[in-house]
């Protein structure tokens, strides 16, 4: 680990302040963080530690939605009696990821944040657009199975690794953020990540100093929410593939839907094509397969990971399945 | 920031070791010393925070580069052995310890993080020298071959059960807005952050299932 400066963080203006300095990082649960540090893939000069920050509460806003903290633990929020009983699909993603002993680390903003796990950003010494800009990537002809296949460019195919932000993208979520000038903005969960495109090293639209304060969940939608996740073993394992899904139906018509992808892209994948495919349409199996099919239609494999593509239309359609009680 | 109680061994002992620096750690978490090294004020160099630990109950002062894990304190600096380091990076849970009530992986966490927080290890688990409950249950269910993990496994197990306790569901709840029963489909999920490469779980499920009965079986 190379060394830094340490800091604890007094209030959100200081932070910000500190964290906007160059080579400057917000260090919460550091879980993610703390081992890329080791890696010495992140090297921050400065390490402001926000951890005592106020931003631990999750309440009830006056929309009737609810406004989760950026330093809620992801184990507090998918223990939340509200999140359970109004938001299910965000406790059980939340669930599906990681370890407790991580959760209980992880908090919401750092779990938003979290870099990608591809393989070669992990070996430092392959080339990796993502980790040294313009050195290459060496996912694109090497062992992608766990890399995206929508969304992304040639320069990098690296996938997000959050179920949270998966649930959180089907909600409607948005950040909450303060700048260091003190202004306040909000970010839909699906805007905040950038596409790779050719600066694949740059991963969100926040700036320099830019602090994640809370998720606002607007109040949820109709119908019956679903969080699947396949991976490689049963428990404490990277989606090969995630969907949420929340339908409600109507005489057996579909009425209203929300969809999303994890595994398959830089950011989680909201599916307005999937979501466009459903409404209206009557439950059954092969109107399901319609909606992967139109999600998928622009996925690209690159070898390894070609099995994602109908991985994730039959996750899809197998959620859906459950969540319209078709299954 | 030499402590005028000091024995005058121990300051001239102090004074070499604090060249040394990790060493001086590992003298200042010394029982007969902690707090009075805890009372001196330390003439840091910038490279280190001094920050006090409270573990197993006993506050500990330390001066530490930032970069030192909550792991390498209890091990490398105070000589807490009984936590393992297992892959160093989160996936394994060999490095287990409860701070405020919730286990975590102590690998990942930053020790300069956890001023002020109890910290409890395996060590701290034993009561007037008697075995906790989960340990006397790893032992009479035979929950361990190797044995690498096992302060990890408890650690987790102990902390696990209080989750239960509170009503945690996890992704093994069919309905996460009930509060679950602890079947041993909720059991390996929840201790899915616990590898055992001795594969030694039928067993290790059996000792928690035996605690969280309440009984011998």
């Amino acid at each position: 680990m190379k060394p830094f400066r340490y800091e604890r963080a007094s209030g959100v203006a200081a932070a910000c302040a500190s964290a906007a300095r160059p080579a400057a990082k917000f260090v919460a649960g550091g879980t993610n963080l703390v081992d890329l540090m080791k890696l010495q893939i992140e090297t921050p000069a400065h390490l402001v530690d926000i951890s005592a920050l106020p931003l631990s509460d999750i309440e009830e806003t006056a929309e009737g939605g609810l406004r989760i903290g950026a330093l809620v633990t992801n184990s507090a929020a998918a223990a939340d009696a509200t999140v359970r009983s109004r938001y299910p699909l965000l406790s059980q993603a939340i669930l599906a990821g990681a370890s407790t002993q991580l959760r209980n680390k992880a908090t919401t903003g750092g779990n938003l944040l979290q870099r990608t796990r591809c393989p070669y950003f992990y070996d430092t010494t392959k080339p990796c657009n993502k980790r040294v800009p313009g050195s290459g990537c060496a996912a694109l002809g090497g062992i992608n199975r766990m890399n995206a296949v929508l969304g992304v460019s040639d320069d990098c195919i690296a996938a997000h690794g959050s179920d949270m932000a998966v649930a959180m993208a089907a909600l409607d979520a948005r950040v909450e953020t303060v700048l260091p000038d003190g202004a306040t903005r909000t970010i839909p969960v699906d805007a905040l990540y950038r596409p790779p495109g050719n600066t694949p090293h740059i991963e969100t639209v926040l700036a320099p100093g830019e602090l994640i304060l809370s998720v606002l969940l607007p109040p949820p939608p109709p119908g019956r929410q679903v969080y699947r996740k396949v991976r490689d073993r049963a428990s404490y394992a990277f989606a090969l593939v995630s969907a949420a899904v929340i339908v409600a139906s109507d005489n057996g018509l579909v009425s209203a839907a929300r969809v999303a992808f994890g595994g398959i892209s830089y950011k989680p994948w909201r599916s307005v094509e999937a979501e466009a495919a459903l409404i209206g349409v009557t439950a059954t199996r092969e109107s399901f397969d319609a909606a992967g099919v139109a999600a998928l239609r622009d996925a690209r494999g690159y070898g390894y990971n070609d099995f994602k593509i109908p991985l994730a239309r039959r996750t899809l359609r197998a959620t859906l399945a459950v969540a319209a009680g078709i299954a | 920031m030499q402590s005028p109680t000091l024995p005058p061994t121990l300051t001239s002992r102090r004074r070499f070791l604090e060249t040394g620096g990790v060493a001086t750690l590992a003298l200042a978490s010394s029982p007969a010393i902690a707090e009075i090294a805890g009372q001196s004020s330390s003439s840091q160099s910038p490279s280190t925070e001094s920050v006090r630990l409270t573990i197993n109950g006993r506050q500990h002062a330390l001066n530490l580069d930032p970069r030192t894990t909550l792991l390498d304190v209890l091990r490398e600096h105070l000589a807490l052995t009984g936590t393992k380091k297992g892959c160093d990076q989160g996936q394994c849970g060999a490095c287990t310890v409860i701070v405020n009530g919730q286990r975590i992986n102590s690998c990942l966490a930053l020790a300069v993080m956890h001023a002020g927080d109890e910290i409890t290890t395996i060590e701290g688990l034993v009561e007037d020298g008697d075995l906790h409950p989960m340990q006397a249950a790893f032992v009479r269910h035979d929950g361990l071959q190797c044995g690498y993990c096992t302060p990890g496994q408890i650690c987790s197990a102990v902390a696990m059960l209080a989750e239960h306790k509170a009503g945690w569901p996890s992704y093994a709840t069919a309905d996460v807005a009930t509060a679950p029963a602890l079947t041993d489909a909720e059991i390996a999920e929840r201790m899915s952050g616990n590898i055992c490469r001795c594969s030694a779980y039928a067993n290790i499920v059996a000792a928690i299932r035996d605690v969280a009965e309440g009984g011998r079986s």
